[in-house]
């Protein structure tokens, strides 16, 4: 956070926004006066039970969603504007891959839709593949790929856009711990490696931990900002890391933070 | 053998049908003559078997027919079965063509627009509310009146048939895509023209091949209503009708089965084709 920031100079800056649904039951608001700011180069994450509105915030950003009021600039855009742009990548907790196309196909699909020509697809898939250690499986189909893989190559897919902000939204909830712990740690090298701002949605209070340099602990009815914890991680961040004080000091405040924000009466 | 069995179950079920329903005719006959307390029961069953206009011919009978006539005559003669299945295939296949185009664009243009949503797909439903067999001579009177005349008043009508199932997958299939996959497009600020060439186009081809094997099936249908009111001159429907006409119903029969035939046949090509299509795009079928 940077109070006073211009938002140009912001990955994501989001002021005072609001979004509520109309709905039989009368009005829903799914989110209430959120304001946050991302920095450039920030891996933050937004956690919170059901109903928080995390997955709602991160498709207003995307342009996927209108909001009621307030405002978002998205790299000092307007999020049609970055959405025209091509400004981010979205990773969604399905791969979402095609399955008439091969996994190379299916990377080079944004890039078709962009009109690069055939030699820079055939370069960007290259190196995107390579990004998330998937040679060799250009011209395999997705059902011939593990869940894992196809996450993977659903991220490459992202990345062959050359956005300067990743959005993803759970990408690893469908997976297995073990899948997922490996993935975790790959995320971080791939997001050292190309300096990319990143938002994450997720259910898991040490995946998020794991991650973010900062946490948005978000609660339920009306869907708010409970509190913003900035991590006093090193960036560097081994496996490991997760048995030590400092990490488990922080995975505690995160816990608390959702336990409060958690109003008497919920379940 | 389950297939085997049921198939000898339904022949035997046959052979029985036609000894009693044409029995009635033999006994009349024989009586007439006085002849009817000499005959033995075996003589009356096998001419119940052999008659020429029997009510419902055993299946050797047509068998010998249907061979007959599409191994026995010269394929221009008006005799040979494979000379009017010819006429009405091709009315079949050109009346399917078009119904599968006429399905896909108007599918196309369902999902594609909200007004042709609200407003079109009543009239596609409306349409196949009309008893084709009400509606097809007046297609043929019509056209006629404005000069249309062979093949294509009852390739229009094969069309009229077969059009509905192809709108009816097609629109299913063009929304079967999921809802990451609609908003992945939409974050790639992809075109609604690259949406559905890229996306709905290919997500609907299951579906499309699915309609297209029920679509073909009834376009020759539709050809063959088609050649009732054209006063019966070529096609396997004329063969209906003058079998009918002239009470020959083991022309009938042999007709009815070579249309069998060769709706399976057409629904089998279908069918291979789709699967062709699948394996090459990926398809783990």
């Amino acid at each position: 956070m940077s109070e006073g920031r211009s938002p140009a100079a912001l990955a994501v800056s989001v002021r005072d926004l609001s979004l509520s649904f109309d709905t039989a039951d009368g009005a829903v608001h799914a989110l209430s006066h959120i304001d946050l700011d991302v920095e450039h180069g920030e891996f933050v994450s937004f956690i919170g039970p059901s109903g928080c509105g995390k997955t709602t915030l991160m498709r207003v950003i995307a342009d996927l969603e209108q909001p009621t009021g307030g405002s978002v600039q998205v790299n000092g855009m307007t999020p049609g504007q970055a959405r025209q742009a091509r400004a981010y990548g979205y990773v969604f907790q399905s791969a979402s891959l095609y399955p008439w196309r091969t996994i190379a196909q299916n990377v080079a699909l944004p890039l078709q839709i962009m009109g690069l020509d055939r030699a820079t697809r055939a370069e960007r898939v290259a190196r995107n593949l390579a990004l998330v250690d998937l040679e060799g499986f250009e011209n395999k189909h997705p059902w011939q790929l593990s869940g894992g893989m196809q996450q993977r190559a659903s991220i490459a897919r992202a990345l062959a856009v050359e956005p300067k902000l990743l959005l993803m939204d759970e990408p690893f909830g469908a997976l297995d711990e073990i899948v997922r712990d490996h993935l975790n740690e790959q995320l971080l090298a791939l997001w050292a490696r190309t300096g990319k701002s990143v938002v994450f949605v997720t259910h898991s209070i040490s995946e998020a931990v794991y991650l973010s340099t900062t946490i948005v602990v978000m609660s339920p009815r009306p869907g708010r900002i409970h509190e913003i914890i900035h991590s006093d991680l090193p960036r560097e961040r081994p496996l490991e890391i997760r048995e030590t004080p400092a990490f488990i000091a922080l995975a505690q405040r995160v816990r608390d933070g959702l336990r409060a924000g958690h109003a008497p009466g919920d379940d | 053998m389950p297939v085997g069995t049921v198939l000898l179950v339904l022949l035997v079920l046959w052979y029985a049908a036609a000894v009693l329903l044409n029995l009635a005719w033999e006994r009349d006959q024989r009586e007439r003559a006085g002849e009817l307390a000499g005959t033995g029961l075996v003589t009356m069953v096998a001419a119940t078997m052999s008659q020429k206009r029997p009510v419902l011919p055993a299946p050797h009978q047509v068998a010998i027919e249907l061979i007959d006539t599409t191994f026995g005559k010269k394929l221009s003669s008006k005799r040979s079965l494979v000379h009017h299945t010819g006429i009405t295939l091709a009315s079949t296949l050109t009346g399917f063509a078009l119904g599968t185009l006429l399905g896909v664009g108007l599918a196309v243009g369902i999902v594609t627009s909200r007004a042709l949503d609200a407003s079109l797909m009543p009239w596609v439903i409306a349409s196949q509310t009309i008893p084709i067999i009400a509606i097809a001579p007046m297609i043929i009177v019509v056209l006629n009146a404005v000069g249309v005349q062979g093949l294509l008043p009852k390739a229009f009508i094969s069309m009229y048939l077969s059009f509905f199932p192809v709108v009816v997958g097609m629109v299913k299939g063009l929304r079967s895509p999921e809802r990451d996959q609609l908003d992945l497009m939409r974050t790639w600020n992809a075109s609604a023209w690259q949406t559905l060439v890229r996306l709905r186009l290919p997500a609907s081809l299951p579906y499309l091949f699915a309609s297209m094997k029920i679509a073909v099936a009834i376009a020759l249908v539709g050809a063959i209503v088609a050649e009732l009111p054209t006063g019966a001159v070529a096609g396997l429907g004329a063969r209906l009708l003058a079998g009918s006409y002239y009470g020959q119903t083991v022309q009938i029969w042999s007709a009815l089965v070579m249309a069998s035939l060769v709706a399976a046949l057409l629904v089998a090509l279908v069918d291979l084709t789709g699967r062709m299509v699948m394996r090459r795009s990926g398809g783990r079928a």
